[in-house]
């Protein structure tokens, strides 16, 4: 029959040589084996300290983007629940009062917008569906663990990003191969 | 020479050597998944306290607050009995390991041993062998198939080996001529003329083969891998101790590791020179002679040098017990019981003979 690989090793029986018998050789071959990993590199990741590298590309938690005028963007037109896989999107639409130009950009606005993490499965379908570039998911940071089921259910108030342009996160819209290059050189040398 | 220590000072010695072996069997469950993760590429426990150094108090934490099981139709007197006879052995037998050479405040000198008798050997051997009525009993009265199977593996094996170590030991016996494992530690000594001198003194020099017996016979008779059959997990859940829990668990455990404490001690003293190092005595005569230094306080610098450098040893001993249990798998029962009678005892007995021959011919002494 045709090997399959060349890497297929022989194997005769036969009795054992006096070396073989003794143990001793191949206890000491063991241990030698066993004494090289002591020294070797840990592959363990001591995790809340420190934190594997994200992929430049990493889909993590989800942000609700504003303009450059720090208005929000989601006028909750209910595309990115619709393109969700998982169904884990929710919202609540309402229409813009006066005085409230300041807050949001279009007269329709997402009163209430609820990611549920347990249900997610960052697929990021609903970036590629939102037309007003408002909902994208950030390449730093993943839904930590908690205690509770309802505490995964993401409001509002930790989807929307700062009113503070320096408080906001680095991931705006899709980066250039040059962004995430210096986005991935940024995170191996001090992991988030 | 020396009068025979006062009652107090056993006293104090044989507390801190009581004291010692606990710490050291506490920290050696933490040195065991340490080590266990270092050879398979992780890092162990490291959450609490610094490096996870408060391993050990929160698993004794765990163990006190564990429930306080009786499995029903146990022999309760038995039950509780067995735990506590293992623990007992097992401390026992450090009582006569002398950790050091004698050290003098005054004019009095004391040995820093618990007891020094001229049967240390016999007495070590008697307490450990006694250590299998612990794991015995123990799997007696848990009235469970799976213990008593565990605990007449581990009387069969302890009995098996403890001849073949046996008749390793008297080999050393024969070169040393007494049972006293002060005078046996003393007679490796040497006032060295050249570098290595003084390990060359040493009884593994002269007992190479007698030194393997003992140390796989050691393995056995401390229930480690690779002779864990006792609690072989694969085929009797948890062997002697699979009925127990809480506090008393933790005894069989504990005493494990004292006996493996006891047993690298033993072998330390038996084959490695115990508290002796190189130069010692050098380092001795040029501290009184050119350093000004009295000689009773010289040779008690030395006499630490060489209980800190012993316990250099019983360490290095541990650490090697625990790198072969990761290491090597579990023998099968009738290839232990082969290993044992047909090969280890016949060895020995070759090991006497060729002793015999070396010694009438006067090539060892």
């Amino acid at each position: 029959m045709q090997p399959l690989t060349n890497r297929a090793k022989k194997l005769e029986k036969k009795p054992m040589t006096l070396a073989e018998r003794a143990y001793l050789p191949a206890i000491f071959q063991g241990l030698s084996i066993t004494m090289r990993h002591f020294f070797m590199k840990k592959a363990t990741v001591r995790y809340p300290e420190e934190v594997r590298p994200f992929s430049p590309i990493f889909r993590g938690l989800h942000i609700l983007k504003r303009d450059e005028q720090g208005r929000e963007r989601c006028t909750a037109c209910g595309l990115c629940a619709v393109a969700c896989p998982a169904e884990a999107i929710t919202m609540v639409a309402g229409e813009r009062k006066k005085g409230e130009e300041g807050l949001y950009r279009e007269e329709k606005y997402a009163i209430s917008y609820e990611v549920n993490m347990l249900r997610c499965i960052f697929c990021g379908l609903c970036e590629e569906a939102c037309p007003k570039a408002a909902v994208y998911l950030q390449a730093d940071k993943m839904a930590p663990p908690r205690f509770e089921r309802d505490e995964f259910i993401y409001g509002k108030d930790r989807l929307v990003e700062p009113v503070d342009p320096t408080k906001r996160s680095e991931r705006g819209i899709q980066l250039t191969p040059e962004q995430a290059e210096a986005l991935r050189n940024k995170m191996v040398q001090q992991p988030a | 020479m020396i009068e025979l220590p006062a009652l107090g000072w056993q006293s104090i010695v044989i507390f801190v050597v009581f004291a010692v072996s606990l710490l050291i069997a506490t920290y050696c469950t933490y040195a065991e998944r340490v080590i266990a993760a270092f050879l398979q590429d992780r890092v162990g426990p490291d959450r609490a306290g610094p490096y996870g150094l408060a391993q050990p108090l929160a698993d004794a934490v765990k163990m006190f607050t564990k429930e306080e099981f009786f499995p029903g139709g146990a022999n309760k007197a038995l039950f509780v009995f067995g735990p506590c006879l293992a623990m007992i052995t097992a401390l026992m037998s450090s009582a006569v390991i002398p950790f050091g050479n004698n050290i003098s405040f005054g004019n009095n000198a004391f040995f820093l041993q618990g007891i020094e008798v001229n049967i240390g050997m016999l007495w070590v051997f008697g307490v450990v062998s006694l250590g299998v009525y612990g794991v015995m009993i123990g799997g007696w009265a848990s009235n469970n198939k799976f213990s008593l199977l565990g605990a007449i593996r581990a009387a069969s094996q302890n009995i098996s080996y403890e001849l073949a170590m046996g008749l390793s030991l008297i080999a050393v016996l024969m070169i040393s001529g007494t049972l006293s494992l002060r005078e046996i530690t003393l007679q490796q000594s040497s006032e060295g003329a050249f570098v290595w001198q003084d390990i060359f003194n040493w009884n593994i020099m002269k007992q190479p083969l007698g030194f393997i017996i003992f140390l796989v016979c050691a393995f056995a008779e401390t229930n480690r891998t690779p002779f864990d059959l006792p609690e072989c997990e694969t085929e009797l859940v948890g062997g002697y101790h699979t009925e127990y829990s809480s506090m008393k668990l933790g005894l069989y455990l504990f005493s494990e590791y004292v006996n493996i404490f006891v047993v690298s001690a033993v072998m330390s003293v038996l084959y490695f020179g115990g508290f002796n190092f190189p130069f010692q005595y050098e380092l001795r005569d040029w501290l009184a002679s050119s350093q000004g230094w009295e000689l009773a306080s010289a040779q008690n610098l030395i006499t630490a040098l060489g209980t800190l450098l012993l316990f250099g040893k019983i360490f290095a001993f541990i650490f090697f017990f625990m790198w072969i249990r990761w290491t090597l798998p579990r023998f099968r029962y009738d290839q232990l019981m082969r290993l044992g009678w047909t090969i280890l005892i016949p060895l020995a007995i070759f090991n006497i003979l060729l002793t015999g021959g070396l010694i009438t011919f006067g090539v060892i002494k």
